[in-house]
C-alpha cells in the first residue's frame, strides 16, 4: 500500500475548509468518543484524522447501471471509514479524462487481472488530487460489468473483478453492488468490508431489517405478537427473535432465505426472552423469567432438545447473554451485587465472574452486553447520572472505554469488522439507529424513524442468503 | 364458611368484646362447696352449658348478621355486581424506580384480591407486571417478572393457593401513559391483574 502523505483528498474547497478548522483546532482527537461538534455538523479535522487514511476515488462508468453501482459503491466505500473519498472537481466533468487514454509509466508494471490496458487512467492527475486507490467501472458485452481497483502510486491495476448483476429493479440488486464494495475494499486494504450486511431492529413490536447503508428497509416478522430482541446466528442463514404470547415469552428462528420460522422447543410456558446463537449456530443460550426470577438457560436448536439450566439465581436475575467468538465464554447481565452489572462464564455455566469492573455504589446500572466478533471487546450501555451511554470493555486489560456523551445512548450491536457499532440513540430528538465507527469516532445515523431499537448487526451474508428478503 | 377480610375479622373482635362485656355478669356462679348436692350440681351444669351453647349460638348468629351487615355495607357504594369486584379486582399496585417490594400503602389493595379470591374459589388470575421506559429494554422484562412475583408471593402468603395465580411481565413493552415525565413513568411501573377463569359470576368477599 501507499505511503499516506501528509494531507490529500480534498477538494479544494474541503482543503480550504480544513485548513481553516485547523488553524481553530490544532489539536486532532484520536479518540472515538463523539463530541457535540460531531452534532453541529462540523467534522472534518476534529474526528477524522486527515492524511492518515488513503484516498479513494471511484469513477464514473458509462450508463445508468454504473452510475447506480458508482453512487452505492462510493457511498460503502466512505462508510466503511477507512478510506477519504475524493470528489471529482466539477462532479464528473473529468469523465472524459477518466476515459482518455493517458501516457502509462513503465515502472507501473505490477499489474494483475489483466484488464490494465483497458483502463488507461490518468495516475498523476489522481495522484496529484491525493488519490491512492481508484475504482473504475465499465460495462463488458455479455450483460457483465468490470470492476477495477487502481494502484494510483503504482499506476496499475490491482484487481480485476467480472460480475453479472442482476438488472437495477431487483431486490438483490444492492446486495450485490454492496457485496462488489467489499470485493474492492479488499483488494484495495486486505482487509473485510461490511457493507454486504443488513441490521435487524425493532420498531413497533415488528422485527425489520435495513442495509447498513440505510436503504432497502423491510419487515421480517410480522405476526399479531409483539416481538423483541432479535439476534443474528452467526452464519448470516438465520436470525432469533422473542414474541409475547399471552403473557408468556416464546423463541422463534426464522430462515433469512425461505422466510419460514420455527418455535424453539424450550419447553414450558415461561418468559423466555434475548436469544443468543452460539457460534457453530448449534445452541441457542436465552434468559428466561419464572417465579424464582430470570436465569440463563441452553437449548439444542439442531436437534430441539436439551435444555439445560446455567445460572441459578433465586433472589437476583442473570440474563442478556452474548457469546465469544470462540464460543468458550459467555458474558452477561446478573444483578447478584444488586445493580445490574456485566459478567462472564464459561459456556456450560461453570467459572462465573465479574467481566466489567464498577465501583459499588457508584457505578450505575450496565446492561445489554455484546461481544465483539473479534473477540477482544464486550460493548455495553451503562446509566450515568440517569441516562444510558454506550461503554466498551477490553477484555484482555478489563478497561472499560466510555464511547458516547451526547443523549441517551443504549444497545449497542456490533459489525463484524469490530470497529464499527450501531446503537439507539436520542440526540437528535428521538430515539433512532445509529452508527458509530470507533476508529474515527464518526458518526451517522442508519434510519431516521423514530421508535426503531435494540438492532442486530448481522455478519457479512452468505450469497443465498441476501438475495432474498 | 370462607375466611374473612381483615375488616370483617376487625368487625368479628368488636362483637366478640360486646358479647362477653354484656353477658358475663348476668352468670350466677356454680354452687360451690361440700356440701352440695350432687345431682343439683349436676342439673345446674347442664344448665348453665345449654343455655352457654345458646348463648353461643345466639352470638354466631348476630354476628353473622353483622358481618354480613357489614359487608352490603362496605360494598354498597361500588354496587353488588360481578362487575364491582372485578373492578376491585382489577386495581394495580404501583412501585418505586427499579424496585419490586409492594409500597406499605398498596398492602390493602392486595388484601382486596386476597378476599375476593377467597370469595371466589374459581376464580384464576395472572398478575403482570410493568415498568416504566427509562431503564433497559431487556432487562426491563427481568424487573417485571419481579413485580408480579412480588404481588404473587403476597397473595400466596395470605393463604391463596399459588396455582390459581399465574405471573408475567411486559417490562416497558405497554405503557399505561406514553408520556416521558416522571407522572408517566409513575403510572407506567405497575402490576396489573386479569381473570384468566372463573370470572364469570363473581360473589363479594
Amino acid at each position: 500500500m501507499t505511503a499516506a502523505r501528509p494531507l490529500h483528498g480534498w477538494t479544494v474547497l474541503g482543503a480550504l475548509l480544513l485548513a481553516a478548522l485547523l488553524a481553530v483546532y490544532p489539536s486532532s482527537r484520536l479518540a472515538a468518543q463523539d463530541t457535540s461538534a460531531v452534532d453541529r455538523g462540523v467534522r472534518i479535522g476534529l474526528t477524522y484524522r486527515p492524511g492518515v487514511r488513503p484516498g479513494m476515488v471511484v469513477l464514473p462508468g458509462r450508463g445508468a447501471v454504473l452510475d447506480s453501482v458508482r453512487a452505492i459503491l462510493a457511498r460503502d466505500l466512505d462508510y466503511s471509514d477507512r478510506f477519504e473519498l475524493i470528489t471529482l472537481p466539477g462532479g464528473d466533468s473529468l469523465r472524459a479524462t477518466a476515459v482518455a487514454p493517458a501516457p502509462r509509466s513503465p515502472a507501473a508494471a505490477p499489474a494483475r487481472g489483466g484488464g490494465a490496458a483497458a483502463a488507461g487512467l490518468n495516475y498523476p492527475l489522481y495522484q496529484a488530487l491525493g488519490a491512492d486507490f481508484a475504482v473504475t467501472l465499465t460495462a463488458v458485452p455479455g450483460d457483465t460489468q468490470s470492476m477495477m481497483v487502481h494502484d494510483v502510486a503504482g499506476g496499475g491495476v490491482r484487481r480485476e473483478f467480472r460480475v453479472h448483476l442482476p438488472p437495477l429493479t431487483d431486490a438483490g440488486f444492492r446486495m450485490a453492488v454492496h457485496r462488489l464494495s467489499d470485493r474492492a475494499l479488499e483488494a484495495a486494504l486486505g482487509v473485510g468490508g461490511i457493507a454486504a450486511t443488513r441490521v435487524l431492529y425493532v420498531m413497533e413490536g415488528k422485527v425489520y431489517a435495513i442495509d447498513e447503508d440505510g436503504a432497502d428497509q423491510r419487515l421480517v416478522s410480522s405476526t399479531d405478537h409483539a416481538a423483541l430482541s432479535p439476534a443474528w446466528a452467526s452464519d448470516g442463514r438465520r436470525f432469533g427473535y422473542m414474541e409475547f404470547w399471552e403473557g408468556h415469552g416464546r423463541l422463534f428462528v426464522q430462515d433469512v432465505a425461505s422466510g419460514k420460522r420455527t418455535g424453539v422447543a424450550t419447553s414450558g410456558q415461561a418468559l423466555d426472552f434475548t436469544p443468543a446463537f452460539s457460534p457453530d449456530g448449534k445452541t441457542l443460550a436465552f434468559s428466561r423469567a419464572t417465579e424464582e426470577g430470570t436465569d440463563l438457560y441452553t437449548v439444542n436448536i439442531k436437534d430441539g432438545c436439551c435444555l439445560q439450566r446455567l445460572t441459578v439465581g433465586r433472589f437476583y436475575d442473570n440474563l442478556s447473554p452474548t457469546y465469544s467468538p470462540d464460543g468458550q465464554r459467555i458474558a452477561f447481565v446478573s444483578t447478584r451485587a444488586g445493580l445490574p452489572q456485566i459478567y462472564a462464564m464459561a459456556a456450560d455455566g461453570t467459572d462465573q465472574q465479574l467481566l466489567a469492573p464498577f465501583d459499588y455504589g457508584a457505578t450505575g446500572s450496565s446492561n445489554a452486553p455484546e461481544w465483539s466478533p473479534d473477540g477482544q471487546s464486550v460493548a455495553f450501555h451503562r446509566d450515568v447520572g440517569g441516562t444510558l451511554q454506550v461503554f466498551v470493555l477490553d477484555v484482555r486489560t478489563r478497561a472499560v472505554r466510555q464511547l458516547t456523551s451526547v443523549g441517551r445512548n443504549e444497545d449497542p450491536t456490533w459489525a463484524p469488522d469490530s470497529r464499527h457499532m450501531a446503537f439507539v440513540s436520542d440526540r437528535s430528538g428521538y430515539r433512532q439507529l445509529w452508527i458509530i465507527d470507533l476508529e474515527t469516532g464518526r458518526i451517522r445515523p442508519l434510519l431516521q424513524k423514530s421508535g426503531a431499537r435494540l438492532p442486530a448487526w448481522s455478519p457479512r451474508l452468505p450469497e443465498t442468503a441476501s438475495s432474498t428478503p | 364458611m370462607k375466611r374473612l377480610s381483615l375488616l370483617l375479622l376487625g368487625g368479628l373482635a368488636v362483637a366478640t368484646v360486646a358479647a362477653c362485656g354484656g353477658k358475663k355478669p348476668e352468670t350466677p356462679a356454680p354452687a360451690q362447696g361440700p356440701n352440695a348436692d350432687s345431682a343439683a350440681a349436676a342439673n345446674q351444669a347442664r344448665e348453665d352449658s345449654a343455655r352457654k351453647a345458646q348463648e353461643e349460638a345466639d352470638r354466631k348468629a348476630r354476628e353473622e348478621a353483622e358481618r354480613r351487615q357489614r359487608i352490603a355495607d362496605s360494598l354498597a357504594g361500588i354496587g353488588k355486581t360481578t362487575e364491582a369486584v372485578r373492578t376491585l379486582l382489577a386495581t394495580m399496585i404501583h412501585f418505586d424506580f427499579d424496585k419490586s417490594n409492594i409500597r406499605p400503602g398498596d398492602a390493602a389493595i392486595l388484601d382486596q384480591k386476597v378476599a375476593i379470591l377467597q370469595a371466589n374459589a374459581g376464580l384464576r388470575i395472572r398478575i403482570s407486571g410493568h415498568c416504566d421506559e427509562r431503564g433497559s429494554d431487556e432487562y426491563n422484562l427481568a424487573l417485571g417478572n419481579r413485580r408480579a412475583t412480588a404481588a404473587k408471593q403476597y397473595l400466596v402468603s395470605h393463604g391463596i393457593d399459588a396455582s390459581r395465580i399465574e405471573t408475567a411481565s411486559y417490562g416497558e413493552e405497554r405503557p399505561l401513559d406514553p408520556g416521558h415525565n416522571e407522572e408517566a413513568w409513575a403510572k407506567n411501573r405497575r402490576d396489573e391483574s386479569d381473570i384468566l377463569a372463573g370470572g364469570d359470576a363473581l360473589k363479594q368477599p
